[in-house]
């Protein structure tokens, strides 16, 4: 007998219970300490260095908080959700419903970019078609979890559904299309011959317990919040800056919604630029605050994230150019358009 | 002897599973051959889609994650 069965491990049950209360107690009292520090050193936040100051201590732990916590809930969802459950849910779809399931899965589904060859080749050995393997592949990291909890801490949950909706639609139109213009040929040879070569997509999970899941939620924690705390910390610094110095509407003539070639500069600027979604959100809605439209500073950051040199490098691997060349093409279009979009309705 | 295989394309979290391996190997005193797998196309016929991959004696037994301690024991010996 497994003897976890006979002493269940109580302590992840436990340290969750116990991090939740601290939680929800430390961000419903998010005041407290900015209003303290500044209490406490005598400055105002009618300067521009005590509005900086409030502004970063306010902010920092806010997005941090908000961060850990969805970081959590994915790492326990990633126990339930495997790249090779995917796999066998996709294998054989036709375009159009595969391309939806491809993009909305791609949210759930852990993925790091070190995995992305072996993913992409094992997708199409199993049959899954090459556009619905592209649809995972755009939506994968470009909505993700770290995305969506700076978006919803930072701008409310308007913007942030907003901007999963419009990312599952790119990463679904681009799918289909690049299915469309059957690309297959633009793969490198060796890997046309491993298509359809009739790999198993079955796969056993094992069974894990709750503890098990709750434990790798935390381990999601460590690693992901433990890797980009620096740079949130960093970017909500740079944006406490900008938002105490830098005159109100002062990027609204560089990045307003009446500049109609901001959106294509923004996403032409922001596709070689290689960062994750942590780093850039305080300076977006630091560039924000100060009058850039919505629509172009979310183009700007989908380019940033969703498209990078690095990954391009990785995928010339088993991608000819021509291929490479479409998917940034076709993506960055769409992101284009998502801008244009924006503007338009905001 | 146990024929242990790290599959991986020097990605960072593949390096810190390598040393893992080699850390718990050398601690338990298993008698063992380590080998780390970079080649994308070598990989591919161990059909993993997350990386890194523990292969021990020719079955995977871990991808996508590195273990604590007392499980990658248990993987290494089992």
């Amino acid at each position: 007998m497994n003897p976890e069965h006979r002493n269940p491990d109580l302590k992840p049950l436990f340290l969750t219970g116990a991090a939740a209360v601290a939680w929800a107690l430390v961000y419903s009292n998010l005041e407290f300490l900015p209003d303290s520090f500044l209490r406490l050193t005598g400055l105002d936040r009618t300067t521009r260095f005590g509005e900086a100051l409030y502004f970063f201590i306010y902010e920092a732990p806010k997005v941090l908080l908000l961060l850990t916590a969805v970081v959590f809930v994915m790492g326990v969802i990633h126990t339930f959700v495997s790249p090779d459950r995917t796999r066998a849910m996709l294998s054989g779809r036709r375009s159009g419903i595969g391309n939806a399931m491809a993009a909305s899965l791609g949210i759930v589904t852990p993925f790091c970019s070190c995995s992305a060859v072996p993913l992409f080749i094992g997708f199409l050995q199993a049959g899954v078609p090459l556009g619905v393997t592209f649809s995972f592949l755009v939506s994968a990291p470009m909505v993700n979890e770290v995305a969506l909890a700076l978006l919803f801490g930072m701008f409310g949950w308007k913007v942030a559904s907003l901007y999963l909706a419009m990312g599952l639609i790119v990463a679904v139109a681009a799918g289909m299309l690049i299915g469309k213009l059957g690309m297959e040929r633009y793969l490198e040879e060796w890997v046309q011959q491993l298509q359809n070569s009739a790999v198993s997509s079955e796969f056993t999970s094992e069974p894990l317990r709750w503890h098990h899941r709750l434990r790798e939620g935390f381990n999601h924690v460590r690693e992901i919040v433990g890797k980009v705390w620096l740079y949130i910390v960093l970017g909500v610094g740079l944006g406490a800056g900008i938002h105490g110095y830098v005159p109100e509407n002062f990027m609204a003539s560089l990045m307003g919604s009446h500049v109609w070639w901001s959106v294509p500069l923004a996403v032409l600027i922001g596709v070689p630029m290689y960062s994750n979604a942590a780093g850039i959100l305080p300076v977006v809605q630091a560039l924000l605050g100060k009058g850039a439209a919505l629509g172009t500073v979310l183009a700007f950051m989908m380019s940033v994230i969703a498209l990078s040199a690095p990954e391009m490098i990785i995928l010339r691997k088993v991608l000819k150019p021509q291929l490479i060349a479409a998917f940034a093409g076709v993506v960055a279009t769409g992101i284009m358009l998502v801008g244009f979009v924006f503007n338009a309705v905001f | 002897m146990k024929d242990v295989k790290i599959l991986g394309s020097g990605c960072a979290k593949c390096n810190l599973l390598a040393d893992a391996v080699k850390a718990v190997i050398a601690a338990e005193n298993i008698n063992a051959s380590i080998e780390k797998v970079e080649d994308i196309q070598k990989i591919l016929t161990y059909n993993v889609l997350s990386l890194p991959a523990l292969v021990v004696d020719g079955e995977v037994r871990l991808k996508g994650r590195v273990p604590d301690r007392a499980e990658l024991k248990d993987l290494l010996t089992r």
